[in-house]
């Protein structure tokens, strides 16, 4: 019984119970700006994806351009690991200008 | 986790939002607190779509093309209201089903108002006058909410939202500008709206039982009588300026306290229509049911073509 279960094609059930993939959208607002996360829709490819994103999140000009990638790409870093993961940067003060004492009458530096 | 760890945890948790730090979805956070914010968003986004459906009603009779693509660029909007929502929600975990479902079923609320008829067009310049404005008094504080993604989507919401009252505001302004007839129509929908408005900023605060937890978390940053009585003070003069009568004979300016005394709010036919027996209740639910049925082949065959295109 399973066995043939198994043999009908994956059409009927299996699809029919396949929801549409959550996407991420990122827009960016005019040129000369990087694109930005704007939030996240639902849809079915990412045709689908591309249009709903331009009618959910640009509905009064607020882009110039549209990225869609499905949310299940992306790898984020746990919030549990920003200490390892950020806090080595805290005490590299040499990394930024201000940590080096030079005499006030220098210009242009 | 040991009751100890848990314990330490949640002070962290307090004091990072005493200190006005917003929490992100992958923060750790109380069980209570991701419950409460998916029964309030999530009530929140039910309440933009089934929102549509009052409105919808009168799409195809519009009075004028301007009025026309207005109401649609509106409830266009209330739809994307709802998806921003829906996806702020999602990333505490719940799925869009599992949401979805939840209002279906009943086990979700929406906001009692939409659970009233729209019967004449002025029900439109109405409901974007009183009940988007009532709705902006509550939604603006949401925009520094506690919840980053809660925050950042009312923000967007906030933005768009004035135009809905302003697009209802010239609607009855200009049915007060016209015929007898016209303006009557206006005063009528004034008065069967008014009192909903009031009951749609929530239970007296006495009778709230979400309130205390949900100042703390800043996911609501005044009560619900302060912005009762915020919706009240602003709402008089624009019906003065509409020479439209607001249905109270108890309201009235009290000099000392600087604000408008009122009359009492019939919390009884709020707690009807909250519990089902509203004029509408079973027709929205119906309307919206049968929209999620009948689109069924829809979703499903845009997925199989998806997969086909793998």
């Amino acid at each position: 019984m399973e066995i043939i279960i198994k043999k009908i094609p994956a059409c009927a059930g299996n699809i029919m119970k396949k929801n549409w993939p959550l996407w991420e959208v990122f827009v960016r607002s005019k040129n000369g700006l990087d694109h930005r996360h704007f939030g996240s829709l639902h849809a079915a490819d990412e045709e689908m994806a591309l249009e709903n994103a331009r009618d959910v999140y640009t509905r009064r000009n607020e882009g110039v351009s549209i990225w869609v990638v499905e949310s299940k790409h992306i790898r984020a870093s746990n919030p549990d690991n920003n200490g390892e993961l950020f806090e080595p940067a805290k005490d590299k003060v040499y990394r930024h200008p201000t940590f080096y004492i030079l005499p006030d009458e220098l210009k242009h530096m | 986790m040991t009751e100890t760890q848990i314990k330490i945890l949640e002070a962290q948790f307090e004091a990072r939002i005493a200190n006005d730090e917003k929490i992100e979805p992958k923060d750790w956070m109380p069980e209570k607190y991701r419950k409460t914010h998916i029964r309030q968003m999530s009530q929140h986004a039910h309440s933009e779509i089934i929102g549509m459906l009052p409105e919808g009603n009168w799409i195809s009779r519009a009075p004028s093309l301007r009025r026309k693509v207005a109401l649609l660029a509106k409830v266009q909007d209330e739809a994307g209201h709802g998806l921003y929502l829906y996806s702020a929600c999602e990333t505490l975990g719940i799925t869009r089903e599992e949401l979805y479902e939840q209002l279906h079923s009943g086990k979700a609320k929406y906001s009692s108002i939409f659970n009233y008829p729209t019967i004449t067009w002025a029900d439109i310049g109405a409901i974007g006058w009183l009940v988007d404005g009532a709705a902006i008094i509550n939604q603006v504080p949401l925009c520094n909410t506690s919840f980053g993604p809660y925050a950042c989507a009312m923000v967007r919401v906030c933005k768009e939202e004035s135009f809905h009252q302003r697009q209802g505001y010239e609607i009855m302004l200009t049915l007060c500008k016209g015929t007898v007839e016209q303006k009557a129509m206006a005063q009528d929908a004034l008065n069967r709206w008014w009192w909903p408005a009031l009951m749609m900023l929530g239970p007296t605060d006495d009778q709230s039982v979400h309130t205390a937890q949900s100042m703390k978390w800043k996911l609501k940053r005044k009560t619900n009588d302060e912005l009762r009585q915020q919706f009240i003070d602003q709402t008089v003069p624009q019906a003065d300026i509409l020479g439209i009568k607001i249905p109270d004979s108890d309201l009235k300016w009290n000099a000392d306290k600087g604000s408008y005394d009122f009359g009492e709010i019939d919390w009884d036919e709020f707690w009807q229509v909250v519990k089902g027996h509203g004029p509408c209740n079973k027709q929205r639910m119906k309307a919206r049911v049968s929209a999620w049925e009948n689109g069924a082949w829809v979703r499903d065959a845009a997925m199989a073509y998806a997969e086909k295109n793998k």
